[in-house]
This record gives structure tokens, sequence and C-alpha cells, in this order.
């Protein structure tokens, strides 16, 4: 068994090698098969591990090498394959490896063909390292690796302005929250004296809450910028600028979910933090319903895909908060692969529109890309939470728990969010494939649909996104053999509360059908206050430029100018040009005459005469001089 | 009459040290110039075979002889070299050497 953990670890790395050898040449087809090939291998092995779990083997553990060993600190490459990390590989190795096959498609007439693989396939290798890692110090690096990654996948279209911008925004945000992070992990070894997940949550039942909860915030707080939660959510929208199999993969289905994947992960941590768990759940519920206002507006495809993944993070954050480990675990999984299709399905729209993505300019698109537009509605009703496709399972089951566990505010939160979802994901379904009118035209686009094999490439993920579901029973006994089952107090209402919640979202459905089955809406609606509010993100980009960018560069500048050119570069030239000088005024002594060379290294010689002979009576001197100025001491 | 003791050789080896080097400096005539080293050579022989001679070790008259050996294959070499140079240019003056400037 342990061979296929590395294969599942290792044949995305090999891919990603491969396709970097050509990273720099015109594209060749190889690179994008090989590496998804090896893809397809990884996520073989992966299965096999699953289904090797799910039949009641032992969860493997294995030590590839001794990393760091020094006094009591003792760190090796270790990996683990439990039921939470088995899941996650799952669905990692099942998303990208589709997402990889779709690729092909998407980017085939793009120039850096070879390197978007190597990238992509790095990122794979990155994000199961990070899943897989049985200690906090190899979870870092994978988290480090996805955020490496993810920078250069946003910004790949290197010669965009907007989308370097938006690669180091990523970057920079993740690098805040990644801090946050590293304290907690320096607080857990402080404490534990091991970074090994056994070792450490079988040390931290004994520990001083307070400590706990410490090492429970700044966790979450790495888990915060990774899965983008206010207030460091700015970043996943703008993230859109990187190629759509990118969003499909990294700020959809993998990566963003890595916060969710480190607060499941430490669950004996935060099992014994409730109040902790209690804001996680609460800030969940506040983005659920943040993110989803956003989205009701935008007028952007991928933002609008970008905001509801927000969302949806903010309603595993809340079964996470509130224990429901496995719940969040479920939601994540299903989540992964409805979200992805809808990516995918966006991605193909942008091509048939060359890459407009204002569903203003678009509507009536169902003709021409009727297989897309079922992929995408197909997602969208998942997303929804209708009942059978698998949104509905996992996203009553945090209502559920939610109301089990008796916060009732969080649960009229999500029950709202629930709705507005429905609306914003058919209110994109109705404006890019319905709504009467088909406004592209007058904008001179002639869309087509995408290539036979993309489309096939993505029916993986519809068809879990539609059966997902159904295992429900199936998963809860598997994962909670590692991870706290959570007590249900809802039997006598769940009928109910499932009544309720598939009404919300039936009615968002509803209206946004209604209102949007003749095209756009009156455009007077758009000079609202409301409407610029949540069209503005409610400024809060604005607020940070206003308020964080602009007087950091202020306070750069300042620094670059007093300090850094006057100080720093000062001493630097100072030295510099003091040795040029004297080079400079020196080198008349070499002129050729060797008569007046002699005389110089005679100079020399009586020069370091004299001072062998001061060093020799060094003491003799110091001596003297103490007999002539008594005062100066020894 | 004084006994002649270390510092009288000393004296003259310093004596003729500096000789040698005021010759060093000064003279612009190569074959001058060598004179002016050998003067030079001995004057740290002489040293040498005195303190060699004061301590009752061999050690400073041995290696008196070999400065002497070495000297002399050094003006072997030296003059050699000399009379070519002479030949080609016609001229031994110190100051006429100047193919080494930078």
């Amino acid at each position: 068994m342990e061979m296929y953990l590395y294969i599942a670890l290792f044949a995305p790395f090999v891919g990603s090698l491969f396709a970097a050898l050509f990273g720099a040449s015109p594209k060749t087809l190889w690179s994008g098969v090989v590496t998804s090939a090896l893809l397809f291998a990884s996520f073989v092995s992966s299965v096999t591990l699953f289904v090797y779990l799910l039949q009641g083997g032992e969860p493997i553990h294995t030590e590839l090498m001794t990393w760091m060993a020094t006094g009591n600190l003792y760190i090796p490459f270790g990996f683990v394959v439990d039921q939470v990390s088995a899941t996650m590989m799952f669905v990692v190795t099942t998303v990208s490896t589709v997402v990889h096959v779709y690729a092909i498609g998407y980017m085939d007439h793009d120039k850096a063909f070879n390197r978007f693989f190597a990238w992509l396939s790095a990122f794979v290798f990155s994000m199961m390292i990070l899943v897989m890692s049985d200690n906090f110090a190899g979870m870092f690096i994978g988290w480090e690796g996805v955020g490496l990654c993810s920078w250069a996948l946003i910004g790949f279209w290197y010669h965009k302005e907007s989308a370097t911008w938006a690669a180091n925004e990523a970057f920079i945000m993740n690098r805040i929250a990644d801090l946050g992070m590293l304290i907690g992990i320096f607080l857990l070894y402080w404490h534990t004296g091991s970074l090994q997940y056994d070792v450490v949550f079988a040390a931290v039942p004994n520990l001083d809450t307070s400590i706990v909860t410490l090492m429970g915030i700044f966790l979450f707080v790495g888990a915060m910028g990774k899965s983008a939660q206010f207030p460091l959510h700015t970043w996943l929208a703008d993230a859109m600028e990187g190629p759509t199999p990118v969003s499909a993969l990294i700020h959809a289905a993998t990566m963003v979910t890595a916060g969710v994947y480190l607060v499941v992960r430490a669950n004996p941590l935060y099992s014994l933090i409730p109040e902790v768990g209690y804001f996680i759940a609460g800030l969940g519920a506040f983005v659920a319903m943040f993110a989803a206002t956003m989205a009701l507006v935008n007028r952007d495809i991928k933002r609008i895909i970008a905001y509801s993944t927000l969302s949806q993070l903010g309603y595993m954050f809340v079964a996470a908060g509130l224990g429901a480990y496995w719940v969040a675990l479920f939601h994540l999984m299903a989540h992964a692969f409805f979200k992805a299709l809808l990516f995918l399905g966006a991605g193909n729209v942008m091509h048939a529109m060359s890459d407009e993505l204002d569903p203003f300019k678009m509507g009536g698109l169902y003709k021409v890309m009727k297989w897309t537009a079922i992929l995408m509605i197909l997602a969208s009703v998942a997303l929804a939470g209708i009942w059978p496709l698998a949104g509905f399972f996992s996203k009553d089951k945090i209502l559920e728990v939610a109301f089990s566990s008796e916060h009732y505010i969080i649960w009229a939160v999500l029950w709202i969010t629930a709705g507005l979802t429905a609306f914003y994901s058919f209110r994109l379904i109705m404006l890019t494939f319905f709504s009467g009118e088909e406004r592209y035209k007058e904008h001179g686009f002639h869309p087509h649909e995408a290539y036979k094999f993309m489309l096939w490439a993505m029916a993986p993920l519809a068809v879990l996104a539609v059966i997902a579901g159904w295992f429900e029973q199936q998963f809860v006994h598997f994962v909670t053999e590692l991870l706290p089952t959570f007590e249900f107090h809802t039997h006598h209402v769940e009928m109910m509360l499932i009544a309720v919640t598939s009404l919300m979202a039936i009615g968002g459905i509803v209206v946004a059908v209604l209102l949007y089955r003749n095209g756009l809406l009156n455009p007077k609606l758009q000079q609202t206050a409301v409407y610029k509010l949540l069209f503005n993100q409610y400024y809060i980009p604005k607020f940070y430029d206003e308020f964080f960018s602009k007087p950091y560069a202020e306070l750069s500048k300042i620094f670059w100018k007093q300090v850094d050119l006057k100080v720093v570069d000062a001493t630097v030239d100072f030295i510099a040009t003091t040795i040029y000088k004297t080079g400079e005024g020196t080198h008349t002594m070499q002129n050729g005459n060797l008569s007046s060379m002699l005389r110089w290294m005679v100079i020399g010689t009586v020069g370091l005469l004299v001072l062998a002979v001061l060093y020799v009576k060094r003491y003799d001197i110091l001596a003297l001089m103490q007999m002539v100025f008594p005062g100066l001491g020894a | 009459m004084m006994e002649i003791g270390l510092t009288h050789y000393l004296v003259l080896s310093t004596v003729l040290f500096a000789i040698g080097l005021v010759g060093v400096m000064r003279r612009k005539n190569l074959l001058m110039l060598f004179m002016a080293s050998e003067i030079l050579l001995n004057a740290v022989n002489v040293a040498f075979a005195a303190i060699g001679h004061y301590y009752g070790d061999l050690t400073g008259q041995m290696f008196a002889f070999f400065v002497i050996a070495i000297a002399a294959s050094e003006v072997a070499v030296g003059l050699g070299l000399l009379i070519i140079w002479y030949k080609r240019t016609d001229t031994i003056d110190l100051d006429t050497m100047t193919s080494m400037r930078g």
C-alpha cells in the first residue's frame, strides 16, 4: 500500500518536472498528455487507497526520510493516509485530473502551454503534501507550495498588469495569514515538543486552556488567509485573473479548502476550545452572507462564482466551528465537484465569447452551447441545494448542525444565504444562457461550443455532483472512525428544516428565473445606494487601498529616500569611492620605471621593519606611556 | 686595544646594508645595481656569520654559504641577461627599461 501512497504523491511531481523541461519551448501536446496521464496514475492510486480504507484497512503511516533531527527536534518527511487525508486525496486528484484534461483543450492556443502544465502539476504535488503530511511542518511546506503555485498561475498571463497585480495581492495576503499560522506552529512546538499530529493532539488536552486558545486562534489566522475569510477575502475574487482551469482547481476545489482541512485536521485541538469554534462559526456565517450579497450584482461570471466559493467556504467553517467536522469535510467534497464543474463551464463560455466575462453581453447562449448550459445548470442546481443533488445533502446538514446546536441566528443567516445562493446562481444561468434576447450579437461575438473532449472531461464531475450526496451514510461511517461524531438533536424537526431550506432555495431559483426571463432588469436599479454598495464590494478593496496600500507606499517611499538612499547607499558608496580614489591617487607609483619602483620597494621594506619593531616593542611603549601619563590606566 | 665583539660586526653589517640600499635607490647603471645588491647580500652574510659565531651555532654560517651560492647563480643569470640587453639596446641605463609600464 505504501507504493500507492508514493505514486499518488510523486506522480504529479514527475509530471511537473517533465513539463518544466519544455517550459520555455513552444507548445508540445505531449507535456499536457503526459502530465494528465501521470495525474491519472495519481488518481488511481488515491482511489485504491480510499477503497482500501473503506474496506476497513488500517491507516497507513510512512516515513520517507528524516528531515530535521537536532536535539529534541525531530521532523521527518512523514506521510499519513487516514480517513481524512484519503478523502482529500480523492477530491484533489479527481478534480485535478479532470482539470488537466480540460486544460489541454482550454489552453490550446496559448503560447505558454507547457509552462502552464508544469505549474499546474506542481500545484497538485504541493496540495498532496499538504493533505498527506503527518506533521505540521510538512503541511506548512505544502501550504507555502500551493501559495507559490497559486501566485504563478494567477499571474500566468504576466504581460497583463491586472494579472500580476492580482497574483501579488493573493501572495501578500496569504503571507500575512501565514505569519499567524507560523506563530501557531511555533506555539505548538513550544508547548508540546513535537509537530507530529499524533503527539501534538495527545499532548494538547493537558495544556492550559489559554495556551490552547492562542494556538487555535493563530492556526485559524492561517486558515483565514488560505480560505479567503473576512477580512482577508479580497484576493480570491481578484485571483480570477488566472486561466479558468486554475480557478476551477485552485480557487474553488482544492487550495481554498485547505483552511477547512486545517481546522478539521486539528479537531482535537479545536474541540477543547469551543469559544474559538463559535467565533469561527460566526465568521463563517457572516462571510457566507457577505459574499453571497456581493455575488448578487456582480457583472463578471467568474467573479460571481468566486464569491459563491467564498460563501460556501463560510458554510464549511460554520460546520467545522460548531464541531461537526465530518459535515465540513462532506460539504468540502461535494462543493469541490460542483464548483469545479461550474468554473469549467464558465471557461467554456469564456472561450466561446472570446474571453468576455460580462453576462450582460451574453444571453441566449443555450442555442449554441447546449451541453455546457446543461452541465452548468446541473452544477448550479447542486450548488443551490436541490434534492437529490450533492449540495442538498451537504448544505442541509450544515443548516441542521446550526439548528441543532441552538445557534438560531447562524441558522437564519445561512438559511437566507441559501436563498441568495440559488438566486445568484440562476441569475448567472439566466443572463448567460437564456433571458430572451441574444445580446451577444450586438457586441459582435460568434460563440461556439467547446471541444467534445472538454465536455467529456467535465462529465465525471457532473456525475459526482449528482451522486456525491447519496453516499452520506457511508461517508459518515467512514470518516467518523477518525473524526468525532456530531449528535443531532433535530430528529423531530428534521423534515421541516429540509422543507424550509428547500423552499428557500427553490424560491431563489424561481425569483431569478422570473426576474431575468425577459432580459436585463431596469438599469435604474443600478443607481440605488444598495446596488452601488454591493457592486463596489462594500468599498472594502477601496478601503484597503486607501488605508493600507497607499500609506504603506508612502512609508516605503520615505524609507527609500531617507534611509536607503541616505544611509545604506551612502555608506556603501563611501567605501567604494574611497577605495577607488586610493587607487586613482596611487597608480602613479606604477610608472614602469625600475628605479623608482625599487625606491618604493625600499620604502615598503623600511615601513614593514618599523612596524615589526613597533609590534615587538608594543608592551615597552605601553609601559613608557604609562610612565609618562600615569593617569591612563592599564 | 678594544676587543672586537658581536656589536662591531653588526654595526659593520648595518653600514654595509645602508650603503647597498642607497646604491639600489640611487644608481641608474644596471651593473652598479648588481653590485649594490651584492653588497646587500654580503651585509646579511656578515651578520649571519657573526651571530652564528656568537651563539656557537653553525646554522648561521651555513646559511651564509647558501646565500653566497644563490648570489653567485643569480649573478650568473643576471649578467647573462644584462649582456643580451646591452647587445640589443646599446645601453644598460635603468631609466630606459620601461617596457613593463602598464
